[in-house]
């Protein structure tokens, strides 16, 4: 059973179809990249497996117990969060909120896993700093950090090294693989870095509009579509 | 000092509005955290504005002023989410409209009943005699019903400000929340703003927010710092309007004024000496 299967879906954003047909699906312990070119209709595919849009045809299923508000997202920032006084550790918590309900208050347990995942990516003497004075690479600390706090199954990341230098993508990269294999969390990830992705995927997803390619990492690269996507990316 | 104090007290107006001036400064420094965070600064001023249309037909057709404001900001406030929300108007824009046409209607009739005079003078720049006890009794329950409803939603409140999507995204109904703050806002901005003034409440809600901003540097110490800082404005300036006799609304902003250049100041060597 897989964590996440699409159906043959399509997706219409305002009025416009940016998705159809889409099929395929997403396992235990997989590391998809969603690869594709601006427009190609992957924030709209990211919205849509987040449950934020339904898909106009087609059905999106989870399954192995992964419930709708556990997928541990990992947004691009927004302008809001340059300027926002919020120390680490309260961003981090608040990925804990789903597993609240409606009670209105965080308990020992909440409060532990966050510290837990901040220990796990290093950022725990990042605790009472605000977030708006750390480094590019240490803020998507945070908000990987938040978005496990949300998910033990699967995590699913939009663009997360956009305005990072090589090093710390590197370095984000290798973290991401180590969740992925000692803590068996599913990856997702959207990227226009093509080569790392070829890197540490297990799975491709090649979207325009329509999967032109899905399977794995190793079909992609022997792949007609993929020695084309690769070969000009290199040239660039 | 301490018998200008006394003196103050002894006055039962002044009990009032300092009773209602603190609960409403409360309210409004905390969720003005939030409406400055999210770029929300003016919904403060164009809720005032319609206040101001509301209370103006209020009078004119002899009814209870706060019984006819209440609900229908509270309809503005939920309208201009949903208009800011969609596409085709943008936020500012929807606030300039309906603050705008609030006004219009409120003056003109004001203009037909009564005539532009001294009611008219005390809406815009508010009142400190405006408060009747019954006006108070209501105005500490709903305050303390606004208090009541931030602290059970503090933490949902923090994730909708940080970052929306997130919090959609993990089962947080962001649209009821920010309804919620929409409506607490409204609440707050009609109680205060007889006393402010239907021009300056909108102070409430943005400098105290801003002013614990310069220093503060996490969610929850700027929260409890603009709340501090905003009921000791309302107090000084009060006591200011009380004892050199100048409006209470423009005492307290001229009050929070200087506050947030002391701590515009502190700021900036606090930055000094720990960077």
């Amino acid at each position: 059973m897989a964590l996440i299967k699409c159906e043959n879906i399509s997706i219409a954003y305002e009025g416009q179809t940016v998705v159809h047909d889409l099929s395929f699906q997403v396992g235990e312990d997989d590391y998809l990249c969603i690869v594709g070119e601006n427009g190609s209709g992957k924030s709209t595919l990211v919205k849509s497996l987040l449950g934020l849009k339904a898909p106009a045809k087609g059905k999106i299923i989870l399954g192995d117990g992964l419930s709708q508000n556990e997928i541990g997202y990992l947004p691009q920032q927004t302008d809001v969060q340059k300027d926002f006084p919020a120390s680490v550790y309260e961003v981090v918590l608040s990925g804990r909120l789903n597993s609240r309900g409606l009670r209105p208050f965080y308990t020992a347990a909440d409060k532990n896993n966050a510290r837990e995942n901040m220990d796990l990516l290093g950022i725990r003497e990042l605790e009472k700093q605000c977030f708006r004075d750390l480094s590019g690479g240490q803020k998507q600390r945070v908000l990987l950090a938040r978005a496990l706090c949300a998910t033990r199954k699967l995590l699913l990341l939009d663009e997360p090294v956009t305005g990072l230098d090589p090093i710390v993508t590197q370095e984000f990269y290798q973290l991401l693989r180590q969740i992925n294999r000692d803590s068996e969390i599913a990856v997702v990830m959207v990227s226009h870095d093509i080569e790392s992705t070829m890197e540490y995927a297990s799975h491709i997803l090649h979207l325009q509009e329509t999967a032109l390619f899905f399977g794995t990492a190793e079909e992609y690269r022997n792949s007609e579509i993929g020695k084309a996507f690769l070969g000009g990316e290199q040239r660039v | 000092m301490f018998d200008k104090m006394i003196e103050m007290f002894s006055y039962p107006f002044m009990v009032r509005a300092v009773l209602v001036g603190t609960m409403v400064s409360l309210c409004s420094a905390l969720l003005g955290v939030s409406l400055v965070l999210k770029r929300y600064s003016m919904i403060g001023d164009g809720l005032s504005h319609v206040g101001f249309g509301a209370l103006a037909i209020a009078t004119a057709a002899n009814a209870a002023p706060l019984a006819v404001a209440i609900p229908v900001v509270i309809l503005a406030a939920v309208l201009l989410l949903r208009i800011s929300g969609s596409s085709k108007i943008k936020g500012d824009a929807a606030i300039a409209l309906i603050s705008t046409s609030a006004l219009a209607v409120g003056v003109m009739v004001i203009s037909m009943t009564t005539g532009m005079n001294t009611d008219v003078y005390n809406y815009m720049f508010g009142s400190i005699l405006a408060m009747s006890s019954s006006d108070v009794r209501l105005s500490v329950v709903l305050s303390a019903a606004v208090l009541i409803l931030y602290i059970l939603f503090y933490h949902k409140i923090f994730a909708i400000t940080f970052d929306e999507t997130f919090a959609l995204a993990t089962g947080v109904r962001a649209n009821l929340y920010n309804t919620l703050i929409a409506v607490l806002t409204a609440v707050t901005i009609v109680l205060g703003m007889r006393m402010m003034g239907a021009l300056l409440i909108s102070s409430l809600i943005i400098f105290p927010a801003l002013t614990s901003m310069r220093v503060c540097r996490t969610f929850k110490s700027v929260i409890i710092n603009s709340a501090v800082i905003s009921v000791i404005c309302l107090f000084v300036g009060i006591t200011v309007s009380y004892v050199w006799a100048t409006p209470a609304g423009a005492s307290v902003v001229i009050v929070n004024i200087a506050a947030l250049l002391i701590y515009t100041v502190a700021g900036a060597v606090k930055n000094k000496t720990f960077l």
